[in-house]
């Protein structure tokens, strides 16, 4: 026994001494990370993502990615005898006649709808806390980069059973590249492999969906993750915590126990979710046939924001040159806006830098209210989307309210327009509110309901002092200097060089910073200080004068 | 209170609820059961008392002689099978002008119903009642049905029979409550937005299949992946995932975020 354990120990050194993996991993091992709830929010989709890497794996031992016709003689009765394409047959098998098959199409499914909603939710805790800032742009890039990803990746999966629903979609994206101008129906006649739906596009979308798309995200994230670890976790501000330390939990045993036990919490989850509530039942929507719709035909939720679009722009928006029609209806909610959208939110971390023209690295996170400009620009895109949501879904929930859906297409026409200023109003507002009581904090301390007065008549209320850990948060604040437009013309005469667009960054500074509650100096907290100590010494001086019973403390 | 008769207190509640469900759920099969009965032949006396039963209810809206004004269309032709669908779901007699008749608590009885019918039938010939035997579902072809069912239905009720709106806040009702009577003369008549399906276009046997697989199929319909979320498809997957879903996910993170405190 001890012979084997001696070998191997022996074995082990001697690989050790050609691939020192045991020194990387011992410096690895004990790396640092901070920790907040919040920085589980990436795991969340990552665990999502090997969930579906899994199960995928398994759905493809029976999915037939074929759209030859055959007649269904399963096990599913009231499907019996009627005409689908292979695919379509295999996903009913798989749901009905393969063991446990419905179970991790269900698993599946549920987890792509994780992915995404988790992807999404993290992207907000990075963008409101400023984590995408420099030198972490190129993972923000890589993150946007995944989600845009993952809806390609998620709609493919959703087209592949070739069920009614799927097969509608499918049919609305190859109006959507039909539309783009010159190249369209070449294009769609090149994916398809000619008319729609033909019997081409099911076994491409099979390769792009097991095998190219995953591809590129396992690399994506194995990069995404590379990175978080080579430029250290970023924190929240608190005692102790700078820009240039880490204050944490070593990654072995802390993080890897937390996050092992985390992973499991999410698959039990999906897996609950997945044993006791339907996702998309292919079987009650029936084989795709282009003749046939159902009510109430939509995307799954990642894609409603595009479908929302779509459903907004009104009908008729057509242009017709040398007699060949672009149909701008479809063309510019269909991929211009998607493309610009994601073009602003894949470079927004450029945008900001150039704006507070800021080179210096950040590792202590933002508190959101600090930056309320970036906050209620965050939140006015969160109303653009939400709206659009809405207006995807208009025709379900004009059923569930009985608002016509009309009614619904107009509030999102205005509504598109008018909420999201609005949202980005209110939102600052509240961010520069949240500053200046936190100024008031740092200086004057809580208000303690408790009035005192004082000899000579005059009443002050008493403010208990903040404790450090509040303090250390407060004076985390950066205050960043607003940029100033230079003269138009030096001591000299001389025009500035490049003034144009010096003054549209000035411009921009101020439209980001120029409102900032500014943090209180050293020396003005040093005089509140002294301010509150009087204070409190005439609070001492009150009492023992006024005996046992504190008359001086008045109620009402 | 002590805790124990609170939980006492709760049981009465649920004992009373489900007792009250119960005879619900009976008085609805009775009244379900009679309306399904066979009508029977029409006599000179129902078209009697139907004409009187149009005079004092109907008539206002319809005109005296079923001539149509300004509130109601005509009725001559429409057939025994329209005013059996619209009085039996309750339709008529509208009460308040609306973007559509809603379904509601029938307000005639059945013998009623059968004298209007033979009314409005004697004023012109239309799609008459259908039998019993026209509703017999036992040879109809269950998956023929669903074909048929996706082809010329799904698109206003959904693919559940859930129904759905249409533009200006008209909608396809949900399909759960219409009996196969019902169903039938739906087809045959086309109530306002729906469109109608004669005979010679989709014959009595494709009818009946279509009725087979909404009462076998979507009536009752097996839910093997578990819960259906209503069957409005993905917009009702979509909110659970961001409420119960990502909600459970989040409070499990801010759990094991404290743990290591
Ligand atoms: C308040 C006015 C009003 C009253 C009362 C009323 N109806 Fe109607 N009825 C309408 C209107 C409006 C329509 C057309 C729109 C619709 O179908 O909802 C209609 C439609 C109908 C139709 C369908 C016609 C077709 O084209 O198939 C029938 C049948 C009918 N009514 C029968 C009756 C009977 C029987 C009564 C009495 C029990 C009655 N209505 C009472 C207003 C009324
Ligand atoms: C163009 C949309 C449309 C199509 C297609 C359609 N319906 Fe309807 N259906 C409606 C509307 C609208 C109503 C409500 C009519 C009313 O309130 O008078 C309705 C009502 C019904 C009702 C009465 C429901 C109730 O509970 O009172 C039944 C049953 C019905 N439809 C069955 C069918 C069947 C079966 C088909 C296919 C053969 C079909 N419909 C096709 C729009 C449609
Ligand atoms: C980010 C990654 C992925 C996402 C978002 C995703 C999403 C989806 C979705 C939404 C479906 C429809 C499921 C249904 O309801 O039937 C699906 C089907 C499918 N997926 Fe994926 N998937 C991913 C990765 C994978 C991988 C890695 C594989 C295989 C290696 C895979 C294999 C399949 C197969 C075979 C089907 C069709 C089977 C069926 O529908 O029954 N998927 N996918």
């Amino acid at each position: 026994m001890s012979l084997i354990v001696k070998e191997a120990g022996k074995a082990i050194s001697r690989a050790d001494e050609r691939a020192p993996i045991s020194s990387l991993a011992k410096a690895n091992l004990r790396k640092i990370f901070p920790d907040h709830w919040s920085f589980m929010l990436g795991e969340i989709a990552l665990y999502s993502f090997i969930i579906l890497l899994l199960t995928g794996v398994y759905l493809t031992i029976w999915f037939k990615p074929s759209m030859i016709e055959v007649p269904y003689h399963g096990s599913y009765a009231p499907l019996d005898g009627i005409p689908m394409s292979e695919a379509y047959a295999s996903a009913l098998n798989i749901s009905f006649d393969v063991r446990g098959g419905l179970l991790i199409r269900q698993i599946h499914h549920w987890a792509a709808l994780f992915f995404m909603a988790a992807m999404i939710v993290h992207m907000f805790r990075i963008f409101f806390t400023g984590a995408f800032r420099k030198p972490r742009e190129l993972n923000w890039v890589i993150g946007g980069s995944m989600i845009m990803i993952g809806l390609l990746e998620g709609f493919a999966g959703y087209s592949l059973p070739d069920d009614l629903l799927s097969g509608v979609g499918v049919r609305i994206v190859a109006g959507i590249i039909e539309s783009i101008p010159v190249v369209g129906t070449y294009l769609m006649f090149f994916i398809f492999g000619g008319q729609f739906p033909g019997s081409d596009f099911i076994p491409r979308l099979y390769t792009f969906h097991v095998l190219l798309v995953p591809g590129i995200l396992l690399a994506l994230v194995g990069l995404h993750l590379v990175l978080i670890f080579y430029h250290k976790h970023t924190q929240y501000p608190g005692p102790g915590r700078t820009n240039t330390n880490v204050v944490g939990y070593p990654l072995f045993p802390v993080y890897t126990a937390k996050a092992g036990g985390f992973f499991f919490v999410v698959f039990g989850v999906t897996v609950l979710i997945a044993s006791i509530v339907t996702i998309n039942p292919i079987w009650a929507y029936g084989p795709y046939v282009p003749d046939q719709v159902t009510a109430g035909s939509q995307p799954d939720w990642y894609i409603g924001f595009l479908d929302g679009m779509l459903r907004a722009i009104p009908p008729g928006w057509e242009t017709v040159i040398w007699g060949h029609t672009i149909s701008w209806n479809i063309f510019v909610p269909g991929l211009v806006m998607p493309g610009v959208l994601f073009t602003l939110l894949l470079g927004y971390p450029f945008i900001e830098a150039w704006v507070t023209g800021d080179t210096r690295e950040h590792h202590l996170l933002d508190r959101p209210r600090n930056a309320p400009t970036r906050t209620a620009l965050g939140v006015m895109a969160i109303t653009f989307y939400g709206i659009l949501v809405l207006n995807g879904a208009n025709d379900i929930i004009a059923q569930m309210t009985s608002i016509p859906f009309n009614y619904i297409t107009w509030f999102t026409r205005v509504g598109i327009v008018v909420f999201p200023p609005l949202a980005f109003v209110a939102t600052r507002r509240f961010c520069l509110g949240l500053q200046r009581r936190d100024r008031d904090l740092l200086l004057h301390g809580r208000e303690s309901g408790q009035v005192l007065r004082l000899p000579h008549g005059e009443f002050i209320e008493i403010h208990t002092p903040i404790s450090d850990t509040e303090k250390a948060v407060i004076l985390s604040k950066v205050d960043v200097p607003v940029i100033e437009a230079p003269p138009a013309t030096d001591e000299n005469g001389v025009v500035t060089p490049g003034l144009k667009g010096r003054r549209r960054r000035a411009k921009w500074s101020r439209f980001y910073f120029g409102d900032n509650v500014a943090k209180p100096s050293a020396a003005e907290i040093e005089a509140a200080a002294h301010h509150a100590h009087e204070e409190h010494d005439h609070e001492v001086e009150e009492l023992t004068e006024g005996g046992k019973d504190i008359p001086a403390r008045l109620t009402d | 209170m002590t805790s124990t008769s609170v939980r006492r207190h709760r049981a009465t509640g649920l004992v009373v609820l489900l007792a009250a469900l119960v005879a619900t759920g009976v008085g609805y099969a009775a009244v379900t059961d009679s309306a399904q009965a066979a009508p029977p032949q029409a006599s000179e006396t129902q078209v009697q008392q139907g004409r009187q039963l149009f005079l004092e209810g109907c008539a206002t809206c319809h005109g005296l002689a079923a001539q149509g004004t300004d509130s109601g269309p005509g009725l001559i032709g429409v057939g025994a099978a329209s005013v059996d669908f619209q009085v039996t779901t309750g339709r008529m007699p509208l009460s308040a002008p609306a973007v559509q008749a809603p379904r509601k608590t029938p307000q005639y009885t059945p013998e009623q119903v059968t004298a209007l019918a033979a009314y409005v039938a004697s004023l012109g010939a239309g799609p008459a009642i259908p039998s019993d035997s026209d509703l017999s579902t036992t040879d109809a072809n269950l998956a023929e049905g669903g074909e048929l069912f996706r082809t010329n239905c799904a698109q206003c009720h959904n693919f559940a029979g859930k129904g759905g709106a249409l533009s200006d806040g008209k909608y396809a009702p949900t399909l759960m409550n219409a009996t196969p009577r019902e169903m039938v003369e739906a087809m045959l008549t086309g109530p306002q937005n729906m469109p109608n399906f004669p005979n010679a276009t989709l014959p009595l046997e494709k009818k009946q299949a279509i009725v087979k697989y909404i009462t076998d199929n979507l009536q009752n319909a097996a839910a093997p992946g578990g819960l259906a979320l209503g069957s409005y498809g993905p917009v009702t997957e979509g909110v659970f995932i961001w409420t119960a879903g990502i909600g459970a996910l989040l409070l499990a993170a801010v759990w094991i975020g404290a743990k290591v405190r």
